[in-house]
Formats: C-alpha cells, structure tokens, sequence
C-alpha cells in the first residue's frame, strides 16, 4: 500500500464539470471570507472566543451556524434532484449523469438529517436549556464544545468528499448488500460511514451531558415537573439519543468490519444477513425522527404560551405525551420495511403501534389549540411558523397513518408518496419547529429582533412552496412514481414533475428572503434592540437574562416556585432587582482541547477513508494526548469577581429601567 | 493502614481545600451520573451486538458451530480472572476512600495483573481460532463472535490503560478528590465490563457449548 493509500490525482473529479464549478465557487467564498476576517483582524476573535469557547450560548450559536451552512449544501442537492427529473422526462438524459444522480439524493438525506436538523436542534438547545432551568452552564461545558467539534468532524468530511472521491451512492440508509466492498468498492461509502459514526459519537455525548444538565443543574426550587415545556422535550429526546445512537454506532461498526476486515455480518456469502442491519438502522432511525421532532413540538408549545399571553394548556399531559411517543418511537421500528419478509401479525403488530403514536401528538396538537382559545394570539413571525406546523403536519401524520397500514405499504413503499410524507412531518414539523425558535430567541442569542416583515415573507415562501413542491409528489406516488429515479419516460407524471419543481423554486426564493432577513436585521439593528432582555414578555428563566446574556447567566441563582417561573416573578415584583452584594461566580475557562481533538480525529477519519494507517495512527494519538494533557492541568477555571458582577449587573439594570420606560 | 501512608494524604495537591471544590463544575457527583449515564450507552452498544449475534450465530456456513470451538475449561479460568479482578478493584476502592495510598496502588496493580491475563488468554485463543483457519471472515457466526467478544476485550484493554495512568496519577498527587473521582468512575466501568462477560460467558460460551 502506497504512502497515501487509495488517494491519487485520479481521486479529484477534474472531469465532472459540475462538481468542479462547485468546488471553484465555494474557494472562492471561502477566500473572501478568510480575507475579510483577516482585514478585520477578526482570527484572534474567532479562536478564542468562539473555537475554543466552553459557553453553551456560543456553542448553541456555532451549532445553528453550522446547520445554516450546510442547509444550503442539502438544498442545493434538491435543488439539482428536482431540476435534473423535469429536464430528464421523455426519456431524455438531463444533466447529471446517473453515479453523480445517486450520490446527491444519497448526500441531501444525510446532510438535511445530520448535518441539518440535528445541529439545529442542538443548537437551540444549547442556547436556551441552560437558561431556562437557571443553571450557569451544562453540566460538562468542555465535553459541550467536543461534542460540537466532533458534529464539525462530520460534516467536514462529508463536504472533503465533494472534491476528493465520491460520496455514497446507496440512498442515506445505506442498506447492505449494496453498500457492502462488492456493490460499493468505491470510497463513497466510507466517507458515510466516518462522517455519520463521528458526528454520532458527538450527538451522543451531547444526550448525556444534557441529561446529566437537567439532573443536576436546575435552579434551587425547580422540580422536575416544573420544567419549562422546550427542557422536556429536549430532555426527552436526550432520553432517546442516548437510548438509540449507540445503536448506529454498532451498526456502522459492523458495517465497516464487512468493508475492511472481510467480515460477514451483512454480505451476501459466509452467511451474512442483510436484514440485521435493516433492523438495527431503523432501531435508531426511528427514534431519530422523534429526536428532531419532540424539541420543534416543545418551541411550539412555548411559543404558542407567550404569544397568547396564556399559560400552556395541558402542560402535565404535554410532558407525558412527549414521554408516551418516546417509548412508542422505539417499537415502530419495522414499519420502515413491511415489504420486507415478516409475518402478517408481527406487520399488524407494528402497524398498530404506528398508529398509536398518532394519540399522544393528537393530545399535542389539542393543547395548542385550547391554549389559542380566549387567549389573544400576537401573530408574529414564530407564530405563523407555528400555524403552519399545525395544519401541515396534521396533513403529514394522517397521511403516515395512511402508511402505517401494512396493505397500503404494499402498494405505496419505496414511492414518491412515501417521500412526499416524510418531508411532510420533517419540513412541516421539525424544520418549521426550529425556524419559529430561530425567530423566538433569536434576540436573546444576539441581542437584537429579526425584521418582521421579511420574515413574514420568508415564512410564506416556504409555507406555499411546501405544498407546491410535495402535494405532487403524493400524487406522483399513487401514479406509480418510484423514489430515487435519475430520468423518466411517462407522459401522466410529467406535469406533477413540473409542479413540484416549481416548489422547490419558491422554497429557494423563501431561503434566500431568510438569509436576507438576516443581513437587514444586522444593519438595522440600533433600531431593533433588545434592550430589556425579555421582548416578548416571555414566561420562562431565559427572559430574565439581557440579551445577549450574561456570560455567566444569572449573578445570582434563581428561585423557581412555577412553572411560568419569569411570569410569576414579574407578578410578584421580584423580577429585576438589585442586589449590594454579589458572590464570586465560579466559571470555566476556554479551551482549545476540543477542536485540537476534533482535528485529530477528522484526520483519522479521512485516512480510514482512504486507507492510510500512519496517517490514522497520527490522528488517533494526537486526539489521546491532548485529551491526557487536558485531563491533567489544572487550569480549567477561574472566578468572577463580586465587584465585576455588579458592574455588569448594574449596566444591565439600567437599561431596563430606561427600556421598561 | 499506617500513620505514615495517612500523612500521605494531602489533599492541597489540587490546590483547594475539599468544601470550596463542591461548588464546581463537573463536580464528581455530576461526573458520576455522567459517567453512569455514557456507561448505559455503552451497554445499548453491547445489546445491539448482542442481538447480531443471537441472530447469526447458526449461520456457520458450513463450517464451525460454537460446540467445535468453545473450550469451556479454558472460558472458566478466563472469567474466573475477570471476575476476581472486580473484587480486588473493589478493594482498592475502600482503601482509595480510606487515604491507603499504598494498599491502593498494591490493589490496583492486582487487577491491573488479572486483567492482563484475561486480556492474554483471550488474544490466545483469538490465535488460536484464526490459524485453524475459524478466523472471523469465515462464517457470520464468526464475525459476530469476534465481533461481540472482541468489544469487550477492546473494552477491558482500554479499561486496563486507563488503570495505569491511574496508577501514575495516584503516584504522582495522591488521592485526592479528582482522583477518588476518576478512581470511582473506572471502578463503574470495571464492574460493568464484568457484568457484560457474564453474559456473553452464558449467552456465547455456555448456551453455545451445548
């Protein structure tokens, strides 16, 4: 084996037009960008009070920055699927050629999942968990800022693999036996592997620390059952990715046994079994949808209670609901493969408990409505976010009881009826979920408002280009459209074709009014200050802060009698009092371990893809010393100062008191 | 034990007297639920390949079932050696939180020993296995007994790491609160890592030799 494993010249694609536009476009942003953070003198900034930052605010920042970017990388992967079939109909060839077809619809489901929804999720919860229960910080802030840099990992290798190689061209699942070394030789799906097992490893230290958090961390007085409703759901699905990620970690494991060592786990010959893995991806996939939906359900619920002025109706059952569809989640699993071989009975069995999940998110669904009802909603951006989730995930769960049917799976699997249910509840349910939060706390994060009208605008974009884009392709499916066709030659889909393409394009226009919205909101932004800290005239701890907050949270710890904690304490008069004196505040300091780690390990993740053992030597050991040298100093914190404290307090306090005026 | 090893006992070492450390983060109490918490990851990873192998393991493809391979006299010293090993871990604990200094190194050093001939037997009969040609590339019952059992040998080897740069650690600064900590979470890891053998000594070897 050569210095540099399986890596030559040949592994750039210098003859793939496409890929190399693409390539000279992002070196040319990534020039800019470089050039401009040089000619601000902004690196020292970026790297140590960002990388290297242990603060779960900034973290929670670099987190949703993260998912943004690469929500463009998946949007554009749809943007070419949706382009490529309503230019390749008739039987015309389109533009991109079947290998590079497969490895975009392959790329956009792992990006959109991974490298999309989960940091953004992650990333809300970063920001406001803590907040919300009073705590200082999470319970482990350096494994916080680890976890980050492994999700980066991930996605790194991910985006190496537009340039260098291929990426995997079996669909995001990546079912054995076609991403076995026979079907799959190439690197394609060893770039899956690394990236996903990296960033999984990641996500699940992130479920334990939060856990740990909410355990240990809640402010004096906070029971469990007084959390505020986003913390549960966040807990919930904490509760689930520790209960199911080490499950895509064994599989991958297996998986990349089969690739590298010739074991048998799912090949075809030595008496493999394709369906085991099957099995173990959907034991995590499964309860993955619900890991990205049960924080949305919780910004909603918390959105849906401020904006009427209202305490959330039903939140005891709210809380259980959510606790209900976490269990259920782990034992719906096989309804992702009824055509698979199983018995009519364990089909039914899977199909009834499908279906009862359906109750507990009806009984969500109703305590949004309740808590509307008499109350006087303010119809702001994060509330026509919610709005939209409502009707249109309603739309995506009956169409999923609809799928949860064994016969009807029969005639509908693997069609564009299955795709267009799924982007249903992802799109209408989670991804609206973390776009209301962005809009809700994006204030508290920056310290300023959103432009309102732009938002609006943004918001109807996608909301209409939603049901352009995916209404057809239900209709598509009952026509018999199958999922993952790079070219077609049926004259009965080519309207519906045309139709959803034109979605996507609103969709696009609706991205790009976002990305705007963010640049008018930042140059405007003297005028949309947030002065008081608590613009909505929120309920929960996190409004108590300024915005952005106070590195260190809260000077003093909270008390917590209600759940409507701020509420109760604006009722009461407690909220924004002055104290004399103040304790030092015990804080961690920032530390470049994670990132240092991160790279390690990205560098033995890209030599395992590439077959280069010194280079994955190298990284591994690098990652293990700086962890022992992290490990055994002994400058991990420092104090805050009383006097300090104050200073900052004080300066806080005063602008309420001009901004309450 | 001795006066002399409790003079040892020097709990400035970190810099702090013990009652201020408590207000910290990653205080050793929220390091211990945490800990718990990554050891119940660890142990759905151990559930998913235990259930691969409950699935494969008669697909021999022709070639050796468990019954051919398992020699249980052999298995039984091996877990005797594990399971041994906890005791004496736990030991080493009661003396950590006694400030024996000594009587802990000498205990970890114990365990240190009874899990590198647990380690040793299993990479022997690895070897074994794989020059008779039962390597794991021969059958999906292979892969997944190699597989299952060799998580927990990778798990056991990183265990036995960890206990030497323990061993270091409470040479070097002593036992104190960060290391009693660190002590306790390995201790975790160690009984669990037994618990975890029991089953695959019943599931693997015993049920399999029948």
């Amino acid at each position: 084996m050569s210095f540099l494993g399986k890596l030559t010249l040949e592994s750039i694609p210098y003859h793939e037009p496409i890929i190399m536009v693409t390539l000279a476009v992002v070196a040319v942003i990534g020039v800019i960008i470089a050039a401009l953070i040089t000619k601000y003198k902004k690196w020292g900034v970026l790297w140590n009070d960002w990388f290297t930052s242990v603060d779960h605010k900034r973290l929670g920042i670099m987190y949703i920055v993260l998912a943004l970017v690469m929500l463009i990388r998946g949007f554009s992967d749809a943007i070419m699927m949706r382009t490529q079939q309503a230019l390749a109909i008739n039987g015309a060839a389109g533009y991109l050629p079947p290998e590079h077809y497969d490895q975009i619809f392959t790329a956009h489901g792992v990006i959109m999942i991974i490298f999309m929804a989960m940091p953004f999720m992650i990333g809300l919860m970063n920001l406001v968990v803590p907040l919300q229960i009073g705590a200082r910080d999470v319970a482990f802030p350096f494994l916080n800022n680890l976890s980050f840099w492994l999700t980066a990992s991930g996605a790194v290798l991910i985006n190496i693999s537009l340039g260098l190689g291929e990426f995997a061209k079996t669909g995001w699942v990546a079912y054995p036996p076609l991403s076995e070394l026979s079907f799959s030789p190439g690197v394609g799906v060893d770039y899956y592997i690394w990236a996903l097992q990296i960033s999984g490893i990641g996500t699940t230290l992130t479920g334990v620390n939060f856990i740990a958090t909410v355990l240990k961390m809640r402010a004096p007085g906070m029971k469990l059952m007084q959390m505020p409703i986003f913390t549960w759901t966040c807990t919930w699905a904490n509760i689930l990715i520790v209960a199911s990620f080490p499950i895509l970690t064994a599989v991958l494991a297996m998986l990349t046994l089969d690739r590298y060592l010739g074991f048998h786990f799912f090949t075809n010959a030595g008496g493999g079994n394709a369906m085991m893995y099957i099995n173990l991806f959907w034991a995590w996939g499964h309860p993955e949808v619900y890991i990205l939906i049960l924080p949305a359900f919780g910004i909603f619920s918390e959105v849906i209670s401020t904006f009427t002025s209202k305490r959330l109706f039903g939140y005891k059952s709210m809380v259980w609901a959510s606790g209900a569809i976490s269990i259920l989640g782990f034992i719906v699993w096989l309804h992702h493969f009824f055509t698979m071989g199983s018995s009519a009975n364990v089909n039914a069995f899977f199909g009834v408990m499908t279906m009862v999940i359906a109750v507990p998110t009806g009984v969500k669904l109703f305590n949004w409505l309740f808590t509307i009802y008499r109350g006087r909603l303010r119809l702001t951006v994060p509330v026509l976010w919610t709005l939209g989730f409502m009707t249109t995930f309603t739309i995506g769960g009956m169409t999923g009881v609809l799928l949860a049917v064994p016969g009807a799976d029969y005639v509908l699997h693997n069609s564009l009826f299955l795709i267009a249910h799924f982007h249903n509840t992802i799109i209408g349910g989670a991804v609206f979920g973390y776009l209301a939060g962005f809009a809700y706390w994006f204030p508290k994060a920056m310290g300023f408002k959103l432009n309102e009208r732009l938002g609006k605008a943004a918001f109807w974009c996608w909301q209409v280009g939603f049901y352009v884009a995916f209404m057809p392709l239900y209709v598509l499916g009952f026509l018999g459209m199958t999922r993952r066709i790079s070219h077609t030659d049926n004259p009965d889909w080519n309207f519906w074709i045309y139709f959803a393409a034109v979605g996507a394009f609103i969709i696009f226009a609706g991205i790009i009014l976002q990305f705007v919205q963010l640049y008018v909101s930042f140059r405007d932004r003297e005028q949309n200050l947030d002065t008081t800290g608590d613009p909505w005239n929120g309920h929960t701890l996190e409004w108590s802060t300024s915005s952005p907050p106070q590195f260190y949270n809260f000077a003093k710890d909270p008390h917590v009698s209600d759940i409507d904690c701020f509420t109760d304490m604006k009722e009461k008069g407690e909220a924004y009092q002055r104290h004399d004196n103040y304790e030092p505040i015990h804080m961690p300091k920032n530390t470049a371990s994670g990132i240092l780690m991160a790279i390690g390990i990205t560098a033995a993740g890209f030599a395992a893809i590439w077959h280069i053992l010194w280079l994955a030597i190298v990284g591994m050991l690098g990652a293990f010393v700086v962890f022992l040298f992290r490990a055994y100093s002994n400058d991990h914190d420092y104090y805050v100062q009383p006097d300090e404290v104050a200073k900052i307090e004080n300066t806080h306090l005063d602008k309420v008191a001009r901004g309450l005026i | 034990m001795s006066i002399a090893i409790r003079a040892d006992l020097d709990l400035a070492h970190t810099g702090e007297p013990l009652a201020n450390r408590d207000e910290h983060h990653d205080t050793s109490d929220n390091t211990l639920l945490g800990f718990w918490l990554y050891l119940m990851t660890d142990c759905i990873l151990f559930a998913s390949v235990f259930a691969t192998y409950a699935v494969l393991y008669m697909n021999t493809d022709g070639g050796v079932s468990g019954k051919d391979i398992f020699e249980l006299n052999f298995v039984l010293i091996e877990t005797a050696a594990l399971l041994v090993s906890s005791i004496t871990f736990g030991f080493a604990l009661i003396c950590a939180k006694h400030q024996k200094r000594a009587a802990t190194l000498i205990w970890l050093l114990i365990t240190f020993a009874l899990g590198c001939a647990f380690i040793g037997m299993e990479i022997y009969e690895f070897h074994h296995l794989i020059e008779q040609g039962n390597g794991p590339q021969r059958s999906a019952f292979l892969s997944s007994f190699f597989a299952l059992v060799g998580m927990h040998g990778l798990h056991v080897t990183a265990g036995l790491i960890w206990m030497a740069i323990m061993m270091l650690e409470v040479v070097k600064t002593g036992l104190n609160k960060r290391s009693i900590t660190r002590l306790s979470c390995l201790s975790l890891f160690w009984h669990f890592l037994d618990i975890v053998w029991i089953c695959v000594f019943t599931v693997v070897y015993l049920l399999g030799a029948m």
